[in-house]
């Protein structure tokens, strides 16, 4: 692990009031500009001393980013509302309860009262290799360490790697792709918006980045509409420390069911590639089926299928195997196996 | 201004992980560069060219009307190397300008191309072709000498005209070869870095250090490889060269284009006055 140094490098603070303004510097600086939310992901960047920015752009006050706004067909959760707030928040209790759920699992209490929505989803992966400031793939160099005979990999990828063997650590980020989220990202350019599952991009197309997110763009909210609300959801999260880790694995589901059938579902993982990982085939597959024990147990050998271990996390296959399976046939009806 | 990215290996050692990437530009910029002075040169200041007139071995040997330049054997490696080529250097490079997609598998896929191509090649060219015609002789080297003195004003006996290729062609196959071979053997290198059905991975192969010069050598060749084949575009594009194009398509020149370039003394075809078939020729290649 790498040490902390405590002494973050020199770099110029920014503190924008508006997005107008945020907006404004992140074009001005582009690539030197470096992002701050709720500071949980880069301050380990800066105490490390890897990342070293020019500019640190802290959106604390960027009131337009904070705050829950409900209206007739959408849910709009400004990028830098915490993670309590979402958790705790009556409509997502009430209606979206896989997204209250997930962020409820986020780390421990006082990080989800400093880490916000937007920084969750869009925070770095956890490979220490990667962290620790080795020239990797993912740093711009030519090697993975964690995908070595003698690389410790027991928490990487099963699914979709390509040279670098890193995940996506989010929790709320699965929850999301599951409610058909959209996510609004501004710039000067002007306004886009990406699908969740389309947030998040894969090492074969971008090896250095988790996410969309390009030098002087913002994610500015995250809209969830009404098309989930009230679903049956799923949330489960394993981690190796119940108080206060990354997922080992997580699963997230919404599911639609009429006359003991599943009529519609969405079902994501998390932690098993580089990017959440919406199972379409999985989705597809137990369209019509009853919701029960036998179909999840279907749904998670297909959930697995084309899974490759590294030497240590052979385990994250009947993890995601059961998650899968439990997401769908619920805790009661589906045992592990 | 580094040519070279360096990083610290976690054993503390400075090691090169690749070139930097502005030299992408560098080269997309000089192959421009060279087009158009190129094309300037020729439109406003070049002379007309001039050969030595020597009509004496034309009352020897009849040339048919189509003289035949290449194989089709030596037709299919030059159009899927190129194939292979362009796959290789849009798939390189591209990511690298800001368009993204999943380049790795169509990348060395290509390159596997590329390799068994150039394996062919060198077989082929080493036993069933003229393996010296594409290697400079002593005469393009007095010839080049001549046409340098023309050049700078200097008196200097007239060049002969070109055997089967002209000498540019020939410092241009020479090229290429060195910068191909040395794309393509630290590229099979690099397989070992990947997934892929050739090879078990096996990043310990080689040393950090090696492995970045690897990367380098890699890199430095891909990015020359721009230069180059924007070149060899250009010249394929010309009008004066087009003939040359046409013999890389359909195999053959014309006899008049044969007569203007080349010296029958030195590149012989088939001298069968019965027979205008395109396939005459004792060095097929």
């Amino acid at each position: 692990m790498a040490v902390i140094h405590d002494v973050m490098p020199a770099f110029e603070l920014l503190q924008p009031n508006s997005t107008d303004e945020a907006q404004s510097i992140l074009a001005r600086y582009g690539s030197d500009a470096w992002v701050l939310a709720g500071g949980l992901d880069s301050f380990d960047w800066l105490k490390d001393r890897i990342r070293k920015p020019r500019v640190v752009v802290d959106l604390s006050g960027v009131d337009e980013l904070r705050g829950i706004r409900v209206n007739s067909d959408a849910v709009e959760i400004g990028a830098m509302t915490t993670l309590t707030e979402v958790a705790q928040h009556p409509v997502f209790r009430e209606k979206y309860g896989v997204l209250a759920e997930a962020a409820s699992m986020v780390a421990s209490p006082q990080i989800r009262n400093q880490g916000t929505i937007g920084g969750n989803v869009s925070q770095d992966t956890r490979c220490w290799y990667y962290r620790a400031g080795w020239p990797c793939y993912r740093a711009g160099g030519n090697i993975c360490y964690a995908d070595t005979p003698e690389g410790r990999n027991r928490e990487h990828a099963i699914l979709g790697a390509d040279r670098c063997v890193a995940v996506n650590p989010s929790d709320t980020a699965p929850a999301l792709i599951v409610l058909d989220a959209k996510f609004v990202i501004r710039s000067q350019k002007g306004e886009r918006v990406v699908d969740a599952e389309d947030y998040f991009i894969d090492p074969n197309i971008d090896i250095t980045r988790l996410h969309v997110l390009q030098p002087g763009e913002l994610l500015a909210a995250v809209r969830i509409p009404s098309t989930w609300a009230g679903a049956r959801f799923y949330f489960e999260k394993i981690r190796d420390r119940n108080v206060w880790d990354f997922p080992l694995l997580n699963v997230a589901s919404a599911m639609f069911v009429s006359n003991d059938r599943i009529d519609h579902t969405r079902i994501a993982v998390n932690a098993a590639a580089a990017r959440p990982l919406r199972l379409k085939n999985v989705e597809t597959a137990i369209r019509g089926m009853p919701p029960d024990a036998a179909t999840g147990a279907m749904a998670g050998k297909l959930a697995v299928q084309g899974a490759v271990p590294l030497q240590f996390n052979a385990y994250k296959i009947p993890l995601m195997r059961n998650l899968v399976k439990r997401a769908i046939g619920g805790v009661e009806e589906a045992t592990w196996t | 201004m580094d040519l070279i990215q360096w990083a610290t290996s976690p054993w503390g050692q400075s090691v090169p992980i690749h070139i930097a990437w502005f030299l992408i530009w560098v080269s997309v910029i000089a192959g421009l560069s060279f087009l158009i002075v190129h094309a300037i040169y020729l439109r406003y200041f070049a002379k007309p060219r001039q050969f030595v007139s020597d009509q004496s071995i034309l009352d020897q040997i009849e040339i048919p009307a189509r003289v035949a330049r290449h194989s089709i054997a030596a037709r299919a490696f030059h159009w899927i190397m190129a194939a292979a080529m362009l796959v290789l250097l849009f798939t390189a490079f591209l990511p690298k300008a800001g368009i993204q997609f999943d380049w790795v598998t169509y990348h060395w896929i290509a390159g596997v191309v590329l390799t068994a191509s150039i394996i062919f090649h060198i077989f082929h060219a080493s036993f069933w072709q003229d393996f010296r015609s594409i290697w400079p002789d002593r005469i393009d080297m007095k010839d080049a000498w001549h046409r340098t003195l023309a050049l700078l004003g200097r008196p200097a006996p007239l060049p002969r005209k070109f055997a089967k290729y002209p000498l540019e062609n020939k410092l241009y196959h020479g090229v290429i070869m060195i910068v191909g071979l040395a794309v393509v053997v630290s590229g099979v290198f690099m397989m070992f870095r990947i997934r892929t059905i050739f090879f078990t991975r096996n990043p310990y192969l080689l040393s950090d250090m090696t492995w970045g010069m690897i990367y380098v050598l890699h890199g430095l060749a891909g990015v020359g490889l721009i230069a180059l084949v924007i070149v060899h575009i250009y010249f394929g594009v010309r009008p004066e060269k087009l003939p040359i194009t046409r013999s890389m398509i359909f195999g053959w020149m014309s006899r008049e284009f044969y007569l203007h370039e080349h010296d029958p003394a030195r590149w012989t075809v088939t001298a069968t006055r019965a027979s205008d078939a395109p396939f005459a020729s004792k060095s097929e290649d």
